[in-house]
């Protein structure tokens, strides 16, 4: 490996790393402002200039490549000279706003003026006013303090893929802006405040409710959708007052969607903080023994096998084995988590997880979509696959049409023949899908809800299998699961191969008298005479049509685990309390069972998780990805059904209660709304 | 008022004319076929000269597409370079160069008879005249100096006496002639006896 | 004095006609076929003889530039660019090449193309030279109508075409990076340096970039003879160069001649001498703005040539002369200067963004009578804070005309300070030390 010299110490470094890199290795800290690493190179802040032997000028670490033998030296007065020079100018025209901008305490630009500020300032003129710019619901800005790092202009060009935001004018009146002041069309925009290294774009809801270091901060995992971004969730008091995202390299990067982070103010609002009955029509406020003792009466009076349960979207992998075991008590295995009857195969995990992995995906030299839209139902993912379309220009194909990704793809077909002309080696694209060495085959709901899911689904393993394209080494099937819950269900075998499809007909046909909803409020089922509990947090959809309303705890409330669209097992962890009188949902079946008067049955919250690490196939660690196994399993055979595959339309900022209730949620909803009735921007 | 600010009066659409539909043809062949978006500079251009020497908001969105690029880097563009105007100017457009060396051999004056003749601001189109100036920075005729740019031309080594008349033709509508006004051959060195070096403007 | 036969630009004012039929008259196109025909290394290495040094205001030489391309074309095109981008305030040479020596220019393209193994070449024109421009272009239809350009160009084999590209109002193009940005379609910006155009330049393939004056003068050297042009003015500084003589002088006017010319003999002997006489002198800048000026006791003796400009703490530049006399203010002179480099600044790194702004307002206080003693040690080091610390040279660019003041006529812009500045106990602090902890001491 090559050496260079920093500060006189002899460091060996990678080829191809920057000077700054070098010196990070070397655990010398270098101050920058416009640059980052998952971001171009841009070399404008010139806030990491350090001196270089033999060059008269200081040279900007970030964009200078390292070779062999060169001397850099960071702590002389020549360095601390010219930083500091910069410095002056950054401060020059920023404002002297700190006790009224949301970036305090958490700003480098503060940070930095620490060490290479000067307490007074020389510059005498006025200070130059820039106009606030209007980006949307989500980002504030306060441009006046910005400091044209272009780190914004970059994500938006480089990572969210929507060339948006740009820096408009020239000299001292350069201005970042959108085009024309519109918001920013992109799932990932909010990343941007995150990136501002100083108060220019601060979030707009979080605007004035705290300051950084009032806020009790908890590691955890978001469950808007199925990817498990690792977050951190800031709270005050009671209250959760932002989430922001955690670096994690094999998932998120440093990356979240928009719903992941504002959605929170969802926690706040059409909570459900009592038990409610319904009288007369009409929910009243009940108490918990009421509630409970009614609930039981009912479970009693209603065969087994008539009462039903259905699991939802943000359910952790205790409370749905808790769920479970309550039913068995119940004497009744009616349950099921999916929202629509999609083709699942349960019977081997790589059935249904998405085995290449998301950091696998940089890996990978060609993509077929299946009948799904990554953009809107894993978003973080999307950005992946963005990001090897970027360095490697890896070529993308699908099936089905699901509109702007944000990079190029080429559509294949919308008809399930496609499919079959491909298995059968008579499509011109099998002949570049066999000699691809890491192919990735992404199969989303949209595919498997059809009448011919399991042919899709079969037939292509089969094929993949067949050509050794699911090996040890690398696995190309690829299930794009959307919700939080799923994979974990799956595996805590809540789902019955042989009673798979009955749950949906016997709920059409009426067979079901007692229908237990947790959490679950996204099923599309018309209520007759059906008794409804609904068990969960918000006031949504299911308690809607509850008669009973067992209030619960939302995620940030609760401790659970939760198995990604991967099969990596997270642990989601308590960040707030329960509501009100809304409890965690083990205690619920606690108090249910005691009250059927089985107080040996009822489980704490520890033997629930202990349960739940025995029964995860293929478990290797907590936050780790399953181990790996083939079996070999006989072929399934499906019937071939010429039909279209349609992409399901999403209402991306409307999937669950939590989102349903944020005032931000509807505010970008509404945006949506409008920029596709007025016709898109570009 | 800018010349960078975005008109509030701004019209619905905008279409190259067939003949300079040819013109960016014929542009578009001189970059290879990957770089197209070389060709936003000569297009805004055009745009700005089809459109009575001002580029409208519709234009940068039907170069854009023309040249499949994002609307934000071609409103960059437009806003970066500062010969493109956003907003109206006079459909004679007199730029006068005031850099140090024309300062230095009365730019100034020239200056203050724009605002006598013209407009007394920079930038407000004259109506009697349809006429508009601004100052703007070295025009690399400095040997030349004092001098102005009308449209596209240059009228070189002026006075006041000049300019006054070189104005009062633009106001008459039958402008005069580019060039120097001192009657010299280009940038040659003249014959000191000819000239009065106190006497430019 | 340089003899009328080593004239390079003949028809500098037009007298003899701009158009293809005249340019042959003066050997434009002599046997161009010929001179390809003995190879690039032969060509660099008559260029190098020449020592030639490139005539856009850095001063590299021509043919070491030229020997960075790399040899052999590999999967990228190599492209030739030109910068015709002439902006700099004083400079107005390359504007006479391409209205009246237009074939020189063209010829030099094939040249310089075949050398550095380019079929594409780019000319760069700044957008306010839209006349200038027009006329290149039928300069070069000429040339293509002669089969001088275009496919198998003049006979020498070499496929070649030329495309002008204008700018649109923006100095800061004519440095090279923001140049070819600019031409990709972009804001032009300058790029960072490492990589150097020469390999990964125009649409990230191997470009070189040259100056009009630099490209218009290798035709001549390769018939005369790098010997020849080496002859001519003073070692390293070496052949004939256009000087831009404006500002207070009764003749301005450009004018080709030697290297190395004594300042006052181009002063005197082509511009008409300073109005008032040379005594009247206050200042002369010798490059062009961004070179800082030189007060009338060096303008005496010294001779215009890259290295003795550069010992007396100034440059050649583009050898933009203006001449300033003492009726002028020359603080507001370079008050107006820095204004121009507010004005041109790209905006993208820091220093110069927010340097070039405050040292025009400091200026500006000071013309205005508004400033204090305290603002003209603030001024100087703003200048040392923004030169050497931005992406490009336009740092230097701004800062050395200021430092060139300060250096040079610090007791004029003294003079017109308040007496008293505003804080009145002076503290002589280094004020890049944290002034809380010397506080106390000076308590």
């Amino acid at each position: 490996m090559p050496k260079i010299l920093i500060n006189g110490k002899e460091i060996e470094f990678e080829k191809g790393m920057t000077v700054l890199q070098a010196c990070e290795l070397a655990d010398v800290e270098i101050p920058r402002f416009c640059y980052h690493e998952k971001l171009s190179i841009a070399g404008n802040c010139r806030m990491c200039l350090v001196e270089m032997e033999k060059s008269p000028k200081p040279i900007a670490s970030c964009a200078m490549p390292a070779t062999e033998g060169m001397s850099i030296k960071t702590n002389t007065p020549f360095v601390e000279k010219a930083r500091k020079g910069v410095m002056e100018f950054l401060l020059a025209n920023h404002p002297l706003d700190c006790p009224v901008c949301d970036q305090g305490g958490e700003c480098d630009l503060q940070d930095q003026s620490l060490y290479y500020g000067v307490d007074k300032s020389r510059f005498v003129e006025n200070k130059r006013d820039v106009k606030e710019k209007y980006m949307g619901p989500l980002i504030k800005t306060q441009m006046t303090r910005c400091i044209h790092c272009t780190r914004c202009v970059r994500f938006a060009t480089e990572v969210a893929g929507v060339p948006e935001i740009g820096a408009i004018g020239r000299g001292e009146n350069m201005e970042i802006t959108t085009y024309l002041e519109k918001s920013m069309e992109s799932e990932l925009s909010a990343n941007v405040i995150d990136l501002c290294p100083v108060g220019a774009l601060t979030s707009k809801p979080y605007a004035f409710e705290a300051r950084p270091w009032e806020l009790k901060k908890t590691e955890s995992i978001d469950v808007m959708d199925a990817v498990g971004s690792n977050i951190r969730v800031d709270t005050y008091n009671w209250e959760v007052k932002r989430i922001l995202p955690r670096l994690n390299n094999e998932i998120n990067e440093e990356w979240i969607s928009d719903k992941t982070r504002y959605s929170c103010d969802g926690l706040l609002k059409q909570r459900l903080d009592v038990p409610y009955i319904k009288k007369e029509n009409k929910l009243k406020k009940s108490n918990w023994d009421e509630a409970i003792a009614l609930l039981v009466e009912k479970i009693q009076s209603i065969r087994p096998d008539e009462i039903a349960g259905h699991i939802g979207d943000m359910i952790n992998m205790e409370s749905a084995l808790g769920f479970k075991k309550l039913f068995n008590l119940f004497k009744s295995k009616n349950l099921e988590f999916r929202e629509k009857n999609f083709y699942i195969n349960s019977e081997e995990k790589i059935n249904y997880i998405f085995n290449s992995s998301i950091a696998g995906i940089e890996e990978s030299d060609l993509i077929l979509l299946v009948g799904t839209n990554p953009r809107h139902e894993a978003t973080i993912l999307n950005a992946r696959i963005r990001k090897t379309f970027v360095q490697k220009k890896v070529p993308i194909f699908s099936i089905g049409d699901p509109g702007d990704l944000t990079y190029d793809y080429k559509i294949i077909g919308n008809k399930t023949d496609v499919i079959k002309k491909i298995v059968d080696n008579e499509h011109e694209f099998s002949k570049k899908l066999l000699s691809a060495k890491k192919p990735i085959i992404i199969i989303g709901e949209s595919a498997l809800e059809l009448k011919s899911g399991k042919y899709i689904f079969e037939t292509l393993k089969n094929y993949l299998i067949n050509n050794n394209l699911i090996n040890e080494n690398w696995n190309s099937l690829n299930i794009l699961t959307q919700n939080a819950s799923t994979v974990g269900l799956l595996d805590l075998k809540i789902l019955q191969t042989e009673t798979q499809d009955q749950f949906f007909s016997n709920l059409r046909n009426k067979k079901f008298k007692l229908l237990y909803l947790l959490g679950s409020d996204n099923l599309d089922f018309k209520k007759d005479n059906e008794f409804v509990v609904y068990q969960g947090s918000h006031g949504d959809r299911g308690a809607e049509v509850a008669d009973i309303i067992l209030p619960s705890a939302t995620y940030t409330e609760q401790n659970g685990l939760y198995e990604n669209l991967e099969g990596r097992l997270q642990e989601c962890k308590k960040a707030s309390y329960p509501i009100g009188e809304s409890l965690e949902d083990w205690k619920i079946y606690n108090k249910i069972i005691k009250n059927l008067g089985l107080q040996e049955k009822t489980s704490n919250f520890d033997q629930l998780r202990k349960e739940v690490l025995n029964n995860i196939p293929n478990f290797s660690n907590l936050n780790d990805l399953p181990k790996i196994e083939i079996v070999k399993t006989n072929e399934i055979k499906a019937d071939f059904i010429s039909e279209e595959i349609v992409i399901r339309e999403f209402d991306y900022y409307y999937t669950n209660s939590i989102s349903r209730s944020s005032k931000t949620m509807s505010e970008c909803r509404q945006i949506r709304q409008k920029t596709i009735k007025d016709g898109t921007n570009n | 008022m800018s010349l960078k600010k975005v008109h509030d009066d701004q019209p619905k659409e905008f279409k190259f004319s067939t003949e300079n539909i040819k013109k960016v043809e014929e542009i578009l062949k001189r970059y290879p076929n990957k770089n197209k978006k070389s060709a936003v500079m000569p297009l805004l251009y055009l745009a700005q000269k089809q459109n009575e020497n001002w580029i409208p908001l519709a234009a940068i969105k039907y170069i854009a597409n023309y040249l499949a690029m994002p609307y934000i880097s071609v409103y960059e563009i437009a806003t970066f370079y500062s010969m493109y105007n956003l907003t109206p100017v006079g459909k004679n457009f007199i730029q006068v160069c005031t850099t140090t060396p024309c300062l230095i051999r009365g730019a100034d004056k020239i200056v203050k008879l724009c605002k006598e003749k013209i407009s007394p601001n920079e930038n407000e189109v004259s109506k009697k005249s349809n006429s508009s100036w601004t100052e703007v920075e070295c025009l690399g005729a400095c040997v030349s100096a004092p001098m102005i740019q009308i449209n596209d031309d240059y009228y070189e080594d002026l006075d006041e006496k000049s300019t006054s008349e070189i104005l009062e033709s633009l106001i008459n509508n039958k402008p005069l002639k580019p060039g120097s006004y001192r009657g010299r051959k280009n940038t040659a060195p003249e014959k000191i006896a000819s000239i009065n070096g106190g006497k430019h403007a | 004095m340089l003899k009328k036969e080593d004239k390079i630009f003949k028809n500098l004012y037009n007298e003899l006609g701009w158009d293809l039929e005249n340019s042959l008259k003066r050997d434009d196109w002599k046997n161009t076929k010929d001179l390809i025909s003995k190879g690039r290394e032969w060509i660099i290495n008559e260029v190098k003889t020449s020592e030639l040094r490139g005539r856009g205001g850095a001063g590299f030489s021509t043919g070491l530039k030229w020997s960075f391309a790399p040899k052999e074309v590999g999967s990228r095109p190599h492209y030739l660019v030109i910068n015709a981008d002439e902006s700099e305030p004083g400079t107005c040479k390359d504007r006479d090449i391409l209205r009246f020596e237009p074939q020189k220019l063209i010829e030099g393209c094939l040249i310089a193309g075949y050398t550095v193994n380019a079929h594409v070449c780019y000319i760069y024109i700044r957008g306010e030279y839209f006349n200038e421009g027009k006329r290149l272009q039928e300069a070069i239809d000429q040339a293509y109508k002669k089969k001088y350009l275009g496919k198998n160009a003049c006979g020498s084999g070499w496929d070649f075409d030329i495309h002008i590209h204008y700018g649109a109002g923006a100095y800061i193009c004519g440095e090279e990076t923001a140049l070819l940005e600019s031409i990709e379609g972009n804001k032009g910006q300058p790029r960072l340096k490492p990589p150097f155009p020469a390999l990964v330049g125009l649409y990230g393939c191997p470009t070189i970039v040259n100056n009009v004056e630099t490209v218009a003068v290798v035709p001549t050297i390769l018939r005369r003879g790098g010997k020849w042009f080496s002859s001519i003015g003073k070692p390293k500084n070496t052949g004939t160069k256009i000087f831009c003589i404006s500002g207070n002088v009764n003749s301005p006017c450009n004018v080709e001649e030697e290297m190395g010319i004594p300042l006052k003999d181009l002063i005197e002997k082509y511009a008409g001498g300073v109005v008032g006489g040379w005594d009247n002198l206050q200042a002369v800048i010798p490059g062009g703005s961004s070179m800082p000026l030189l007060p009338k006791k060096i303008c005496d003796t010294i001779t215009m040539d890259f290295d003795s400009l550069i010992e007396n703490k100034s440059g050649l530049g583009t050898a933009g002369i203006v001449v300033i006399n003492k009726d002028q203010d020359i603080v507001k002179c370079m008050a107006r200067i820095a204004r121009f480099y507010k004005h041109e600044s790209c905006g993208q790194c820091t220093p110069c963004r927010e340097g070039s702004g405050w040292m025009w307002r400091i200026l500006d206080r000071v013309v205005k009578r508004k400033a204090t003693y305290n603002d003209v040690e603030l001024l100087a080091d703003v200048t040392k804070q923004i030169e050497g610390h931005t992406i490009c040279a336009f740092g230097e660019g701004s800062a050395w005309p200021v430092q060139g003041l300060l250096r040079h006529f610090r007791k004029e812009v003294e003079s017109r300070c308040r007496d008293k500045p505003l804080v009145k106990k002076k503290l002589n602090n280094p004020y890049l030390v944290d002034q809380h902890l010397l506080e106390n001491k000076n308590a």
